[in-house]
This record gives C-alpha cells, sequence and structure tokens, in this order.
C-alpha cells in the first residue's frame, strides 16, 4: 500500500472534521431532548401536576384462576383451594415489633414464618400488602376478626392455592406450581403475568402452563394520597385457564404406584391403540403440596439427596440398559430381513465365542439351552441365539429397525425434556468416542446390553407399537381441553408415527406368539407371574447388569450389596390378540425381570382388565387365581406405600365421583 | 508529560473514568428511590456495576493490535454465534435471543455491538480514507448481515442500534454526503415495507406510540403515565424520594427502562439538565480519545462506539419522554440491569485501550 504524505494530511483533516460534525450533532440531539423536557416540565407543567395530583385512579391486574387438572374419567388431580392468609402493610403499622407480639396471642406465629415475613418485607414495597401467616384456620379467622380493630394495616386476605388433593399420586407426571423466580419471568409475557406468583414447574403443569394460566384482567381503582384502595371504579374480568384431561387413570395410577410398592423404580402403562399414558409411575415419588408455597430447605434437601431420588421422574429421564427385552424386536428384524434365523435352529452350550477370539460370552443360563428355535430362544430368553442372529444381522441394519421402533430418539410425549435414550451404531461411536465399533459389541447389543440405552417410557411405547402389529401412536397424557367460559371441549386427537416397515401378518404373529409363551409356557421365563390368569398375555423379561462380572466370576445375587444388583424389567401386553394395554416396569436393583418387575406388570394389568373402578365398583375386588398369596403379597405392599401419600383407600374413596355411588 | 501516572500505566482515561462513575452514581442514588428503597436490589446492581468497571479496566490492558488481528475472526465467530441463537437459542418473551452456556444465559447480539463496528472500521481502515462507493456497499453488507439476523430474533431494538453502530463509522470514515442522503432517502421510503415484516406486538407499539389511550396494561399506559411522571416534575422535581408517581406505583417498569422518568420526577429539568451534561461529557470526551488514537482503525472504532453509547441514551430518554416509539432499550449506566451495562463498559475499556497505547505502538 503506498500512501503519499499528502493523502495522509487529508485522510487527518477529512476524519477531523467528520469528529467536529460528531460532537455538533450530539449536542444538537441533545438540544432536541431539552426542548422536549422544557415542553414537558415547563411549559406543560400546571397540566401534567394536576394530572398528576388526581392521579387517584390506579390499574390493578387481576391474576385469572389457573386451569385445573383431572384425569381421564374426571377424578381431580390439581385444583386451587381458598385459604386465609394473615397480612400486613408495613407503612401502616407504626410499630411492627408490639404488633406482631400482640399478633401472637390472637393467631398463632411460628418462628419460621416470623423469618419468612421479614425476608418478604425486603423485596416489597412499604404500602405493599406482604404475608405473615397463610392458611389460616377458620377458628384463627374469626378470633382476628373480633380483634381486627386493634391492628390498624393488618388483615385477613382470602386467596386460592393451588392444591393436589391425591398427594404423591403420578406427581411426577402432573408436576407442580410454585413461586415464579426472576429467570422464569425473563421467559414469559411479563404484562400477562402481572399479579400471578406461581408456575408449572415440572410435568404437565409446566409443558401445558399457558392453557392452564389464562390471560390477566385489571381493574382501575380509587386510591387515596397513600396508596391504600379506596374503590373499585371498573374491571376487566380475567380469562381463567382451561382445564386438562390426562389420559392417565388415577385408580390405575395408584394400583401400579401400589405394585412397586417401597421398590425404586418405573411404570408406564400405554394404551396401543391410541397412545393415551394410562399410568406412568417413577418410584419413589413425593408431595407436591410442599412445594406449592415454598419448601423448607431442610425437607428439600432432604428430599433432592436421598439416594433413591424421589424428585427424580424415572419414566423420563431414567436411561436403563433394555436387557433382553429388545430380543422380541430383534427378532422380527431377522424374520423381516428373511434371515434364516426365522427357521433355524442353533445349539446353545451356554456361551459364545468369535471366531479366532478367546474371549466367551455367556448365556444366563450356566448349562446352555441346548438346540433352540426363534421362539424358544425368546421363551427361554436364549442369549447365544441372539448373539449369532445379532452378528448375521449386523450393527447397522439392527440400529435402523430398533430406530422404527423409536429406539434411540425421543417419543415425542407432550411432557418436557424427555431422555431420548441411545441406539449405538458403529457411527455414533466414532462421532461421539472417536473409536471403532467392535463385533463382540454386535453381539452385546443384541441381548440389549453395552451401549443401548432406553427410558421406560419408550420401551411401553416400543412394546405397545409391536402388540399393536406395527402401528405406532405417539404417547401423549392430555386427552382433551375444556374452556371454561364457553364449554368448549377440544379433544387432543392421538398422533400416528409411521408404522413398522413389517408388513407380512405372519412374522408379527409368531413374535406375539412367542411372547405370550413367556408368560404362558410351561418354559416361559414369566410363568411364575402368569399363575392364575384369565386373559391372554405377551411379554418379555429383562436384566440390566449394574455392573460386569468378570470373565470367571459369578453372579451371585446373595452376596452383592443392593446398590450394585441387577435392574429387573419387564414388557408387557394383554390381551394378546386385542391388546388394550401395554406396559412398561423397570425396578432398580431389583435383580432378575421375571421374579422383580413381571409380578408389578401382571397386578397392574389385572387391575386394568379385572378390575376398573369404572366398570365394575372398587369393593368387588375380583383378583382370579391364585388368591391367597397375590393378596397377602398386595397388603403388605398397600401397607408399605409411600410414606407422604394418603393412604391407598383413602385415595379410593376420594377419587370415587358423587355419581357413581 | 515525561512522568506517568498510575492511572496511564493502567491505560485509565481519568476524567472519562470521572464522567463514568458520576452517571453511575447517579444512577444508585434514583434506583434506592425507584426500587421502593430496597437494599437488597441496591447491592446487586453495585455488585453489578463493579464488575462492569472490573471488565472495563481489563479491556483497557489488551493492546490495540491484538484487537486489529483478531477482529476478523472475533466477527466471524459472532455470526456463528448468532445462527446458533435463531437454531438452537432459547425462547424468552418469544424472541429468541438466548443461548445457553452451562449454567448462565447469555445474548450474542450484545457482543454484536462491539464486533460490527470493529468489522467496519477494520475493512475500511485497509484503504486510504474517504472509501470508494465500491467499499462502502461491502462495508453495508457487513453491517446489513448481523442486522437482519438480529432482527430476526426478533430483537428490533438492539438491531437498529447495531446497523447504527456500524453507520457511524462509515459516517466518521468520509462517507461522501451525497451518498449518505441517498441512504436516508432510501430508508425512509423503506417504512412502509418495514411495517409489513414487522410483528403483531410491533405494530402494536407504533400504534401506542400514536395513541397512548389504547393498551391500557402495556406501553401505552407506560407512555401515559412516565410523561405524567416527567411533566409534574416541573423545574424543581418533588425531590429525592418523594415522586408520587413513582412511589404510589404508577409508573411501570420504574428501575429498568422507564427510569429517567423517575429521575424526571423528583430532580426536575435542573436534575435532567445535569444528567444529560454528564452524558454529554462523556460523548466530548470520548470524541476527544478516540480521535487523538494513533491509526485509523482506533479512530473509526473509537469514534463509534461512542456515538453509539450516546444514541443508546438518546434513544432512551426520547421513548420516556413520548418523543419516539417504545422500543424496549435501557437507559446506559442507570437503569438497573446487567447485560447493556457490561457491554457499554466494555466498549469503553476498549476505547481507553485505543487511545492509551498510542505511545507503546510507535516504536
Amino acid at each position: 500500500m503506498s500512501l503519499t504524505l499528502k493523502d495522509l494530511a487529508r485522510e487527518s483533516a477529512l476524519l477531523r472534521s467528520r469528529f467536529v460534525i460528531a460532537v455538533a450533532l450530539a449536542f444538537l440531539l441533545a438540544g432536541m431532548l431539552m426542548i422536549r423536557l422544557v415542553q414537558l416540565q415547563v411549559v406543560d407543567h400546571e397540566h401534567f401536576q394536576t394530572l398528576s395530583r388526581s392521579n387517584r385512579v390506579k390499574i390493578v391486574p387481576v391474576a385469572p384462576i389457573r386451569g385445573l387438572i383431572f384425569d381421564r374419567n374426571g377424578v381431580v388431580l390439581a385444583q386451587n383451594r381458598p385459604y386465609h392468609s394473615l397480612e400486613l402493610i408495613p407503612e401502616a403499622v407504626s410499630d411492627l415489633g408490639a404488633t406482631l407480639a400482640a399478633l401472637k396471642t390472637i393467631v398463632a406465629i411460628a418462628a419460621s414464618d416470623e423469618q419468612r415475613f421479614y425476608a418478604r418485607l425486603k423485596s416489597k414495597r412499604r404500602f405493599e400488602s406482604v404475608p405473615l401467616r397463610l392458611q389460616l384456620s377458620e377458628e384463627e379467622v374469626a378470633r382476628f376478626a373480633v380483634n381486627r380493630h386493634r391492628f390498624p394495616g393488618v388483615d385477613v386476605q382470602a386467596r386460592l392455592a393451588r392444591e393436589y388433593p391425591l398427594g404423591a399420586l403420578g406427581v411426577h407426571v402432573i408436576g407442580y406450581v410454585a413461586r415464579i423466580s426472576e429467570r422464569e419471568l425473563q421467559q414469559v409475557d411479563a404484562v400477562n403475568y402481572r399479579g400471578t406468583d406461581h408456575i408449572g414447574k415440572v410435568g404437565v403443569e409446566q409443558a401445558y402452563e399457558a392453557a392452564l394460566h389464562g390471560r390477566v384482567g385489571h381493574q382501575h381503582v380509587e386510591i387515596n394520597a397513600q396508596g391504600r384502595t379506596l374503590r373499585i371504579l371498573s374491571r376487566a374480568a380475567p380469562v381463567p385457564g382451561k382445564n386438562l384431561y390426562l389420559t392417565l387413570e388415577a385408580s390405575l395410577q395408584a394400583a401400579a404406584e401400589r405394585a412397586l410398592g417401597s421398590e425404586s423404580g418405573a411404570v408406564v402403562a400405554i394404551d396401543p391403540q391410541t397412545g393415551d399414558v394410562l399410568a406412568m409411575a417413577s418410584m419413589p415419588g413425593f408431595n407436591p403440596n410442599l412445594f406449592v408455597n415454598g419448601i423448607d430447605a431442610e425437607t428439600y434437601n432432604a428430599l433432592r439427596n436421598s439416594p433413591h431420588r424421589p424428585l427424580f421422574n424415572r419414566t423420563l429421564h431414567g436411561q436403563y440398559p433394555p436387557g433382553s427385552t429388545v430380543k422380541p424386536f430383534l427378532a422380527l428384524a431377522a424374520l423381516a430381513d428373511e434371515y434364516e434365523a426365522g427357521r433355524k435352529e442353533i445349539w446353545c452350550p451356554g456361551w459364545y465365542r468369535l471366531k479366532g477370539r478367546a474371549h466367551l460370552y455367556r448365556d444366563w443360563k450356566k448349562g446352555g439351552h441346548g438346540s433352540v428355535d426363534l421362539e424358544r430362544a425368546i421363551v427361554e430368553s436364549c442369549d447365544v441365539y441372539f448373539y449369532e442372529l445379532a452378528l448375521n444381522l449386523g450393527i447397522d441394519h439392527m440400529h435402523r429397525f430398533m430406530l422404527g421402533f423409536g429406539f434411540g430418539v425421543p417419543t415425542g410425549i407432550d411432557l418436557p425434556g424427555e431422555a431420548p435414550g441411545l441406539m449405538p451404531s458403529p457411527r455414533w461411536k466414532r462421532a461421539n468416542r472417536n473409536e471403532v465399533w467392535f463385533p463382540g459389541e454386535t453381539l452385546i447389543t443384541g441381548i440389549g446390553q453395552g451401549f443401548t440405552l432406553a427410558t421406560p417410557l419408550q420401551l411401553a411405547s416400543a412394546v405397545a407399537s409391536l402388540s399393536a402389529r406395527g402401528r405406532r401412536a405417539r404417547p401423549r397424557v392430555v386427552d382433551r381441553v375444556t374452556d371454561t367460559i364457553n364449554g368448549t371441549v377440544n379433544t387432543v386427537p392421538p398422533m400416528f408415527l409411521p408404522s413398522v416397515p413389517v408388513t407380512d401378518p405372519r412374522q408379527w404373529h409368531r413374535v406375539i406368539r412367542a411372547m405370550v409363551n413367556v408368560v404362558h409356557g410351561a418354559r416361559g421365563t414369566a410363568r411364575r407371574s402368569g399363575l392364575g390368569i384369565t386373559y391372554r398375555m405377551g411379554g418379555k423379561t429383562g436384566t440390566a447388569q449394574v455392573f460386569g462380572v468378570a470373565q470367571n466370576e459369578e453372579y451371585d445375587e446373595e452376596k452383592i450389596d443392593k446398590k450394585l444388583r441387577d435392574h429387573g424389567l419387564f414388557i408387557a401386553f394383554a390381551p394378546a390378540d386385542e391388546p388394550k394395554i401395554a406396559v412398561a416396569v423397570v425396578v432398580e436393583n431389583g435383580g432378575s425381570g421375571s421374579s422383580a418387575a413381571a409380578p408389578v406388570a401382571r397386578k397392574i394389568i389385572d387391575h386394568y382388565l379385572n378390575h376398573r373402578p369404572y366398570q365394575h365398583p372398587p369393593e368387588g375386588l375380583v383378583v382370579s387365581g391364585d388368591e391367597p398369596a397375590a393378596r397377602a403379597e398386595e397388603r403388605a405392599a398397600n401397607a408399605a406405600v409411600r410414606r407422604d401419600s394418603p393412604s391407598a383407600p383413602a385415595v379410593e374413596a376420594r377419587m370415587r365421583r358423587p355419581g357413581d355411588g | 508529560m515525561a512522568k506517568s501516572s498510575n492511572a496511564q500505566r493502567m491505560h485509565l482515561d481519568v476524567p472519562l473514568l470521572l464522567g463514568l462513575g458520576l452517571l453511575s452514581g447517579a444512577g444508585l442514588v434514583v434506583l434506592y428511590s425507584a426500587g421502593g428503597q430496597d437494599t437488597a436490589l441496591l447491592m446487586r446492581q453495585g455488585f453489578r456495576l463493579l464488575v462492569a468497571f472490573g471488565i472495563m479496566v481489563v479491556f483497557a490492558q489488551i493492546a490495540p493490535r491484538h484487537f486489529f488481528h483478531w477482529t476478523p475472526w472475533l466477527y466471524a465467530g459472532g455470526i456463528g454465534l448468532l445462527l446458533a441463537v435463531l437454531l438452537v437459542g432459547d425462547i424468552g418473551k418469544g424472541a429468541q435471543r438466548w443461548l445457553r452456556l452451562g449454567s448462565f444465559n447469555f445474548q450474542p447480539s450484545e457482543m454484536l455491538k462491539v464486533l460490527v463496528p470493529m468489522m467496519v472500521a477494520y475493512f475500511l481502515a485497509e484503504r486510504p480514507l474517504p472509501p470508494s462507493t465500491g467499499r462502502i456497499i461491502t462495508a453495508a453488507v457487513l453491517i446489513i448481515v448481523p442486522t437482519l439476523l438480529i432482527a430476526q430474533q426478533p430483537d428490533l431494538g438492539t438491531a437498529l442500534l447495531i446497523a447504527s453502530s456500524g453507520g457511524f463509522v462509515l459516517f466518521l470514515s468520509g462517507m461522501r454526503w451525497w451518498l449518505i442522503s441517498a441512504v436516508v432517502v432510501a430508508v425512509a421510503s423503506c417504512a412502509p415495507l418495514v411495517w409489513f415484516y414487522m410483528h403483531e406486538y410491533q405494530r402494536l407499539r407504533v400504534l401506542t406510540f400514536l395513541d397512548p389511550g389504547k393498551d391500557p396494561l402495556g406501553s401505552g399506559y407506560h407512555i401515559i403515565q412516565s410523561k405524567i411522571a416527567i411533566g409534574s416534575g416541573g423545574l424543581h422535581g418533588k425531590g429525592w424520594l418523594n415522586g408520587t408517581q413513582s412511589q404510589l406505583d404508577f409508573l411501570p417498569e420504574r428501575s429498568t427502562d422507564f427510569v429517567f422518568a423517575v429521575f424526571g420526577e423528583e430532580f426536575g429539568l435542573l436534575g435532567i439538565a445535569c444528567l444529560l451534561a454528564a452524558y454529554l461529557f462523556v460523548v466530548t470526551r470520548g470524541l476527544y480519545l478516540a480521535m487523538n488514537t494513533q491509526d485509523v482503525f482506533g479512530k473509526l472504532l473509537g469514534g463509534s462506539l461512542v456515538l453509539t453509547f450516546f444514541v443508546y441514551a438518546f434513544i432512551n430518554i426520547g421513548m420516556v419522554s413520548g418523543l419516539l416509539p417504545v422500543v424496549g432499550l435501557p437507559l446506559p449506566l442507570i437503569s438497573y440491569g446487567g447485560t447493556s451495562l457490561v457491554t457499554v463498559m466494555a466498549s469503553f475499556g476498549i476505547l481507553m485501550s485505543l487511545h492509551s497505547h498510542r505511545r507503546l505502538l510507535s516504536h
């Protein structure tokens, strides 16, 4: 670049002139502002001063009433309960200490109430009402009313609080509301939330926040010089939130939670025809009512630090190795691919070895299964058969086929933050771990171990699709949305995903028959859970390793810490020919799928098919077959139900609607 | 001149520092009143100010040649982040502006407020000034791309600021007057087109500017109440903590975008004159520093950053006093909030670096 001295000088002069103009421009704009302000503050001062003095009409937002949440039959899951709170306007109280002391003689005020009051006091303006005690009893309200003249600036206010009448029941699906945070306020329309101080934090309460919240209203009120409201002049009513009817069935949800009992685990039950989530339980749960008006730190930390992780929604966020529950799906892949496995029998000696390698891939059954065909491999859950099947299919094919059942991708349920699970492939491993894929990894993918992960929801959705012969309804939890003002009902139609590309009905039939024999067959891994069954149920057990057992060691449940014990899994559907319900059960550290998870699934399906309270009254508890054992077990489970929920009979009693008598 | 003071060794400019300190101090005073005498709020803002001044000091230490060499990369990175926001950003208030980084949210459009003038200055400083028409067109593309990306989020206020920060570089570089007038005419004739592409809420804002009686809970109410607040303040104001409009809760957003109305109500025209004088002092001193930097890149960048700061304040005051439509920009250094504070102080840090490193550069 050649720059002459003359150029430089010219450039410098040009820049200087532009800077001078810039400064002049800034002064000009500031002058414009000054003119405007002189106009407002000097010329029109009288006018605005009059307006300001007569500014006695204030616009106050009126919060809308939050929509209610019901189960599919109209059982109330979330409602708004009126309550009375004792509130205090700081500027109107001359001696705060004396007033508090005098109030304590009338109304019980705990030290924690007082602490919270002082904390709130700091962030409120002096003429704003600050709550001192929430949830006054009728007696306390009456007692205060008599003494009210002694306490200027103190008053009882009627408010609405969110309440979950069934406590912990279905808490992870329903979610809860809690005080809105500063960050959340930035994420929503601030005008619409003026006057609202709660917002949905998890579950349906969060996912359907926009529908549940409604639209803010406002009223013009006349105030005096101290800012106190004198009277209401006009009012634009708020638009209340919409009511939601979930696909959940409260009694089935209760049955599912009872069936898991004190175990940590998850259950998802889906209607295969529509994708309706009938029950979705993650145990242990917690009581959502604790969160509504602020949970104390101690309780919250206890919940958060509990090794059983009650706040964690296992159904959506828990990712487990699916274990042998993948076998029916892979069997279908093999049949659809016309891979000869569909016809051939193989010999299972109890182990499998890749050509030219020393490593032994073992079968869960030490002596082996002997001669096995496809059906028997599913019924007895033969690992060796599926090692060979996986090797013949190849990892890419398995990956593609399993994706078609929704493994490794979110199901698209209408709840926030669903985990995607993982269906591995060589490309995934290259991209995420920068390593090559080993043939041995193909083998263990064939029995649902290794990298493979699935959420209980994904398992339930996949088995629902399988039971419906490939028709895939997207899981959903909200069935209909009703408008409380004009009474319109918006039914959310079921959504369907691309069907599984297996068109030959015989192939579906073979796999489903094998799954039926898992429960009904003499050698089925879940035959014990099939005792006394009155309908035909298909299922598949699975066991997910929590830690690896060395080559020459043996897994011995008795010797292992409960924390390291295998997860038990079970997927099931019934009735086999015309499925009405599909279930996935995961029992964490429960041991094997057949002993821990299958009985849970059986209880849930029994409840759904034999004993639905809105078709038969709950009193007519008819469980067929092996009564004494099952009853005793159920009673034991009932006794052990979660500490923080109403007792089971209470739940059932509350769930009965007036009309059902 | 030979002895260098502490401030010079720290690459700081004392008069500018005093001006900035004065404005932030006034900000804290009025925030105490606007926030209902909430000390916790005041502490939070004080902490943010400390952080922002710290950032300014850090930026002042970076030698201008580093800014210069990194400019194209930083600009490209900024554009990439804007694209990322459009693809994966968080949706807040119906607009995608935030990118989540670990636990805190981050707004890439803030960075572009500095990066756009930096890139345009970098590009124009390559050749002798004034720039040719061809180079002006290229520079215009460098400005328009990020502007459109931010307008997509949609964040019209920031998009306009960024466009004008780039425009200031072009103006300072000696773009010919006939071209400047042509651009102004072209923009004005595009106004109906802009209306066509505006979002519903943006049209609503323009309509309420024309007729504030609509939308009683929204921006129309804001403007009515803020004009009453300022007008009733009169010449001397109602006195600190005595503004009825703000203390009786008539004035919305009085800690953030409408803090100027509280100032006007409580301190009157005289107070406002002092405040505007303080802003003008910062701007004049800033432009003086920018003028006296070593190279063309520094002059263009420094000048543009200072002018953008002024426009920021001008738009806010104009909007609060009913001269301009509500665009939702805070009053720099006064309004409660941290995001824009950091950008403003970072750009003053850059300015101090550009100015104070010139002796070191010359040998």
